[in-house]
């Protein structure tokens, strides 16, 4: 037993190994990337890892190897949970042999997501357990035995940590790393295996079966605990458990949810205990709704009743606000701050040197009055650029395209889509709008990486999660295999060819794409490419402000003029932009 | 009367919050005491502000409350000034000197703030100014600045200066631990409360 001081996703991948994990696939997504980054990095791994091309792919993979009686791990964000909800429904049906566990990291707050659900449903819709950490200690002691519970109970265990276990740090006691050696086989059984009518009716009711030997296995792992103390409880559930427990008052009675289906009875027989009782948990009022269920003449408070918020995430201060707003007066007191006012925002954006930005730049110079659906990425930070319209899901730029084109929009549309995000889900949406006659054109941009979420390789990059060289895909090709007639491949720092090719592809009818495509800047740096820095002449500047309207971080303003800065990569396209022409490369002397 | 001592460190995605913090903790395991910490992580590093909450002897949860931190350590003047109200009336900032005036103040054309009126508008608090670049250079390193700011804010950390040090040893890559080692000594010798 070591105790280290961890990051939570760092806990939950030493669980993992601890275990020990047998297969591990996924598909990076904030917050839970780091999870098979560390995995992967680990010197004791024995455990097979992929990062998958999306989460259903990811998750099929990892349901097969359960299947061959594999402990076998998957890891999405919540929102990669809906690509990956078609075999996650089923899944529960045919159960599984090896112990497997589906990690969807939720994001209340959305902190880097596009919306806020709460996974603990998904687990409800599938009737499958949920463990739902409220500490990092606890969030690998979960991962740790939800093997163990998957495999007792022959069915998926759904493991859901928020981005406030993920992204915290704490001291974790883990244990130490185990080799894998087991060898999946898949022994043929159609009628555990193959859903037909006939035999998912039979599952089904199997599935149905299960739920008792669920809710008793759930109610013994401990994970579900509370203290006695008076008239009224607190319960809550994952991270706002341990805001409570900072600022509960002593007389108060305190229950902790972490695990579900929760067990009712057990459950009335503590509410009922008491005159009342505030809920606490974040998004969906997953606990609530069952404490109304067995409340009798329990007087609840919670979300119905308005006393606490149904979005974003909880804090020490809500909690403790919550609390006032119901007459169970916090142990502490926060009082009421302000932030300093008027502050400049410092939002993220795109680096120094992005290939992006050009090509946001020459798309609204070339289509000027044009629609641009845009995707999931680091170039959504385009909307600072006013080049992204519109932004829904993982693929959805092209689809909603083609959709804009059928319905009557007359303007230009112009979709962009990082590599990553296209190979994901973009591909069904390129042929769509291709087989259906759509007008628009699509902008690949091809860094050869997954960026955002940390830099993970994709099939576009030439190499697996472990590092093992793979055949490199050809975007072009596969653009063209869809039936797209005019592909063009442009190095997006060039910008008089980067304009001429979307003025070509503007020009045709049908379906176009331009694959822009430079490293990005952050891969490069790390590989050891240095381009020479650019200065502007501050005798030939005329401070006109087009350098600075391209945004880019390493061009400042001083004294009325443009002057760049440290965080030049040395792109040029500033350069190439500057109507003077007092951009020109350092020269050392 | 909580139980825990809060520090929140501050700054711009890339400038070695996370490292910060990373110490803080590390210093913690070697002294046996609970530690609980909270970060940013994903796209918002992308050149946008960040925080790290860090809370030694912490037990619960990991984020710090507005108004009740102990301890504010800043590696940009406009980022310190945007996290101060987490520090609890007698709170004590620890600021590097330096400003980067993010790129929308140019894009936007919003009034470019100055080094001295961030400064005044901190000055309610009990403030210390350090010339953190200029240090990390001197040690070898523009890169250890964080090293410096860490060094610079030690004295009121309740942690020893040899778990912090060795702490520093352990993380920071192994060739840069002599200049990181120099780092947090001559920030040490410039911080308030030496």
């Amino acid at each position: 037993m070591d105790q280290r001081y961890l990051l939570g996703n760092e806990a939950i991948a030493l669980a993992c190994l601890e275990s020990p994990v047998g297969f591990v696939s996924g598909y990076p997504g904030t917050p839970s990337s780091e999870v098979i980054e560390i995995i992967v990095a680990h010197p004791d791994r024995s455990s097979y890892v992929e990062w998958s091309v999306n989460e259903k792919v990811a998750f099929e993979n990892a349901l097969a190897a359960a299947w061959c009686g594999v402990r076998s791990l998957v890891t999405m964000k919540h929102v990669g949970l809906n690509v990956a909800a078609d075999p996650l429904m089923t899944s529960a049906y045919t159960g599984v042999t090896g112990g497997f566990v589906i990690m969807s990291a939720d994001d209340p707050f959305a902190h880097s997501s596009q919306n806020e659900q709460d996974s603990r449903m998904y687990a409800k819709f599938a009737k499958i357990p949920c463990l739902d950490p409220s500490t990092l200690q606890e969030a690998h002691d979960m991962v740790r035995d939800a093997f163990a519970l998957s495999e007792a109970l022959g069915l998926p265990v759904l493991f859901r940590p928020t981005t406030r276990i993920c992204h915290s740090k704490s001291n974790v006691t883990v244990g130490p790393v185990l080799p894998y050696s087991g060898k999946g086989e898949f022994h043929k059984d159609p009628r555990q295996y193959v859903v037909i009518p006939a035999h998912t009716r039979i599952l089904h009711r199997k599935l149905n079966e299960k739920q008792p030997a669920v809710r008793k296995r759930i109610s013994e792992s401990g994970y579900n605990q509370y203290h006695f103390r008076g008239k009224r409880a607190i319960i809550a559930s994952g991270i706002a458990a341990a805001y409570v427990q900072e600022i509960i008052p002593p007389d108060v009675s305190f229950m902790k949810i972490g695990a579900y289906p929760i067990d009712e009875e057990w459950l009335a027989g503590f509410v009922r205990k008491h005159q009342e009782v505030l809920v606490v948990e974040e998004l969906f009022p997953v606990v609530e709704e069952v404490v109304r269920e067995v409340a009798g003449t329990v007087t609840i408070f919670g979300k119905k009743s308005g006393h606490a918020p149904y979005e974003g995430e909880l804090s020490p201060e809500s909690v403790a606000r919550i609390m006032e707003s119901c007459g169970f007066s916090p142990a502490v007191h926060y009082s009421s701050v302000q932030p300093a006012p008027d502050l400049p925002p410092r939002p993220p954006i795109l680096c120094a040197g992005c290939m992006h930005r050009p090509v946001f730049y020459a798309i609204k110079k070339v289509f000027r009055d044009g629609i641009y659906p845009s995707d999931i990425g680091c170039y959504t930070l385009g909307l600072q650029l006013g080049a992204v319209d519109t932004t829904i899901c993982m693929g959805a730029s092209i689809t909603v395209g083609s959709g804009f084109s059928h319905a009557g929009e007359e303007r230009d549309i112009v979709a962009t889509i990082g590599d990553s995000t296209f190979l994901h889900t973009g591909i069904p949406g390129l042929l769509n709008a291709v087989y259906n006659g759509a007008n628009m054109t699509l902008v690949i941009l091809d860094n050869r990486t997954t960026a955002m979420t940390g830099h993970q390789p994709n099939p576009n990059t030439g190499c697996t999660a472990c590092g093992g060289l793979s055949p490199q895909i050809s975007l072009e090709a596969l653009c063209r295999a869809c039936g797209v007639a005019h592909v063009e491949v442009v190095d997006p720092y060039d910008l008089v060819m980067l304009t001429a090719a979307l003025k070509t592809a503007k020009s045709f009818p049908g379906v176009t794409v331009v694959i822009a495509k430079q490293p990005c800047v952050i891969t490069a740096r790390r590989a050891g490419v240095r381009r020479g820095k650019y200065r502007v002449d501050p005798d030939t500047c005329t401070g006109c402000g087009t350098c600075i309207k391209f945004g880019c971080p390493a061009i400042e303003q001083r004294d009325e003029k443009a002057w760049i800065n440290d965080l030049c990569s040395g792109c040029a396209v500033c350069a190439q932009l500057c109507p003077a022409a007092a951009i020109g490369r350092e020269v050392s002397r | 009367m909580k139980g825990s001592y809060d520090i929140m460190i501050v700054g711009i995605g890339g400038q070695g919050t996370i490292l910060a913090s990373n110490i803080i903790g590390e210093a913690c395991i070697l002294e046996g005491r609970t530690v609980r910490g909270a970060e940013t992580h994903g796209m918002a590093q992308r050149g946008g502000s960040v925080e790290s909450h860090v809370r030694i002897d912490g037990k619960f949860g990991p984020l710090i409350a507005p108004g009740t931190a102990d301890l504010l350590i800043g590696f940009d003047l406009l980022e310190g000034l945007r996290y101060s109200h987490f520090l609890r009336p007698d709170g004590k900032i620890v600021l590097s000197e330096r400003l980067v005036i993010p790129t929308s103040v140019y894009v936007q054309h919003l009034a470019i703030p100055s080094s001295e009126e961030l400064v005044k508008q901190l000055s309610r608090f009990n403030l210390t100014l350090i010339k953190a670049e200029e240090i990390a250079k001197e040690a070898g390193s523009v890169l250890s600045s964080n090293v410096v700011m860490l060094g610079a804010a030690s004295h009121q950390i309740p942690l020893d200066e040899s778990s912090l040090i060795q702490a520093v040893q352990r993380l920071v890559p192994k060739k840069t631990i002599e200049i990181n080692t120099r780092a947090f000594t001559m920030g040490r010798k410039v911080g308030p409360g030496c």
